[in-house]
């Protein structure tokens, strides 16, 4: 069985988002490898608060990297080291005894900092809410099988779909772009049936609330799908990117 | 129409701005560099002199060379834009961000490659575009053998206001072709023996080199051309074209006349 450790942290704390932040060092000795990430963070917490602190503020609910809450930038890296998981998925056992881990709140203009490390990802609520569904209206219940979808379109369908909303992408971004995030929501519904009636209305809906919200433009670094949790590809840009430019400049469909 | 401006200043409007500019300009750089490959002639200049006076005197290419000035100067002026916005939408920096673990080196740095490169277009254009077109140059005079293309007897004539940039008269009887032309050749010739100039050229086409590796590719990605049977085409034209074979040869010609 492998040895605790002992780690330097230098957290980001910010008392909200109309304050100045800063990072202050605490020292967290004996930690298990088989702890989480957030584990972790919890026993500095219980140590704070029997100290009379304030306890580290994070976001996390499930801890089993399917809500999306967890949103922690570790090291330089959203959701920390390892791919394709979020930072509640992240064990103690992927970083070295003495080592100074730095953890920072998502950084962006469209993500305030609630506290310490919660950010605000309204955001991306309201880019959702701007066109990111499709409008059934009442009837009866149509047959599962009535309309044929072809697998592989299915399979990307649902590859866009598992987006959980973190915002790792925005975070990974040197932009701080959210395009990674508004083309998966896009893509789900446009390679659908389904999603064929709202399509081109949808893009430039969901576009625009991105713009307004203030996130940076594309540069197509790839930094997005390789931090994001789920693994979500840049093809969903481009997808998104050709909607788009259909719609407006061809298609002429009213936003 | 305002529903066309609105389009061009959304983000992905103006990215597809610097994407539709951006290839413009790639193609520009297949036509620039076939044409420079006279350079290499051993004919004292002749072809390039001649290659020369043709870009700047026949219409349509200068309908196309004002298209192309546009370009770049749109290509710029868009890349402060986004830029800016950038730069607002994360006021904060990251103590630590390890980019060179999830993106490459070439799209975090577009910026700074495509400045050195603004600033090269501006000093290259300055030397020999400019000047061509605005300084008394020199004109050199060809005497071609008209059994033997490849004797040719070149003198220099000084600059004379009256003289026409480009000029050829056959004499069949004196068994010669006499072609009259601004010498280009020759500042370009002289323009490179100075070592810290070509260097300055090596660099910029090293610049050229990495902007285009990331720049063409994601140009196709910007437009939504990114079809699984035709990225691998675009990425092999985008590095081993663009990012390796056209700088590579715009920058053996300061090399060739330096060491010549």
């Amino acid at each position: 069985m492998s040895k605790n450790m002992n780690l330097t942290l230098k957290v980001w704390r910010q008392k909200n988002s109309d304050t100045k932040g800063k990072f202050v060092t605490y020292q967290a000795d004996h930690v298990s490898p088989d702890m989480s990430f957030l584990e972790m963070l919890d026993v500095v917490n219980e140590d704070l608060t029997r100290k009379g602190d304030d306890p580290i503020h994070f976001d996390h609910d499930c801890r089993e990297g399917i809500c999306g809450s967890c949103s922690l930038h570790i090291n330089g890296r959203p959701h920390g080291p390892k791919q394709g998981i979020t930072t509640c998925q992240l064990h103690m056992r992927s970083f070295n005894n003495n080592d100074t881990v730095v953890i920072e709140p998502w950084r962006a203009e469209a993500f305030p900092v609630i506290k310490d490390l919660a950010v605000d990802r309204g955001a991306f609520d309201r880019i959702q809410a701007a066109g990111g569904f499709v409008s059934v209206n009442t009837g009866g219940v149509p047959d599962a099988n009535a309309i044929a979808i072809p697998k592989v379109i299915a399979d990307e369908a649902f590859n866009s779909a598992t987006c959980i909303g973190c915002g790792a992408c925005v975070a990974a971004c040197k932009n701080a772009s959210a395009m990674l995030f508004v083309s998966a929501k896009v893509s789900q519904l446009a390679l659908l049936p389904q999603g064929q009636p709202e399509r081109y209305r949808r893009v430039q809906a969901m576009v625009a609330q991105m713009d307004a919200e203030g996130f940076g433009s594309c540069t197509n670094t790839g930094a997005c799908e390789a931090e994001c949790p789920k693994e979500i590809s840049i093809t969903n840009i481009a997808r998104m990117n050709r909607d788009y430019f259909t719609a407006k400049l061809i298609k002429q469909e009213e936003a | 129409m305002s529903n066309l401006a609105k389009t061009f200043s959304s983000s992905l409007g103006r990215k597809l701005v610097m994407a539709l500019t951006g290839l413009f300009l790639c193609t520009f750089l297949i036509v620039h560099l076939v044409g420079n490959l006279q350079l290499f002639k051993d004919d004292a200049g002749q072809a390039f002199n001649a290659y020369a006076y043709f870009m700047t005197h026949f219409t349509p290419i200068k309908v196309v060379s004002y298209l192309l000035y546009a370009s770049i100067i749109v290509h710029a002026i868009y890349a402060l834009i986004i830029s800016a916005g950038n730069k607002k939408a994360r006021p904060i920096a990251y103590a630590v961000q390890a980019g060179s673990q999830n993106s490459p080196w070439t799209s975090r740095n577009m910026g700074i490659l495509g400045t050195i490169l603004l600033v090269f277009i501006v000093v290259h254009m300055g030397d020999f575009w400019w000047k061509y077109h605005n300084d008394e140059l020199p004109y050199a005079k060809y005497e071609i053998s008209l059994d033997n293309p490849n004797d040719i007897n070149v003198s220099e004539l000084p600059y004379d206001a009256d003289r026409l940039v480009h000029s050829e008269v056959t004499d069949v009887q004196a068994g010669k072709r006499t072609v009259i032309s601004k010498d280009l050749y020759k500042i370009v010739n002289n323009s490179f023996q100075t070592w810290w100039y070509v260097l300055l050229y090596v660099i910029a086409m090293a610049a050229l080199s990495f902007h285009l590796i990331h720049g063409f590719r994601s140009a196709f990605q910007t437009i939504g051309w990114n079809n699984s049977r035709f990225l691998p085409l675009v990425r092999f034209i985008g590095v081993w074209v663009f990012g390796v074979l056209i700088p590579l040869a715009f920058a053996a010609m300061p090399l060739y006349f330096f060491f010549k």
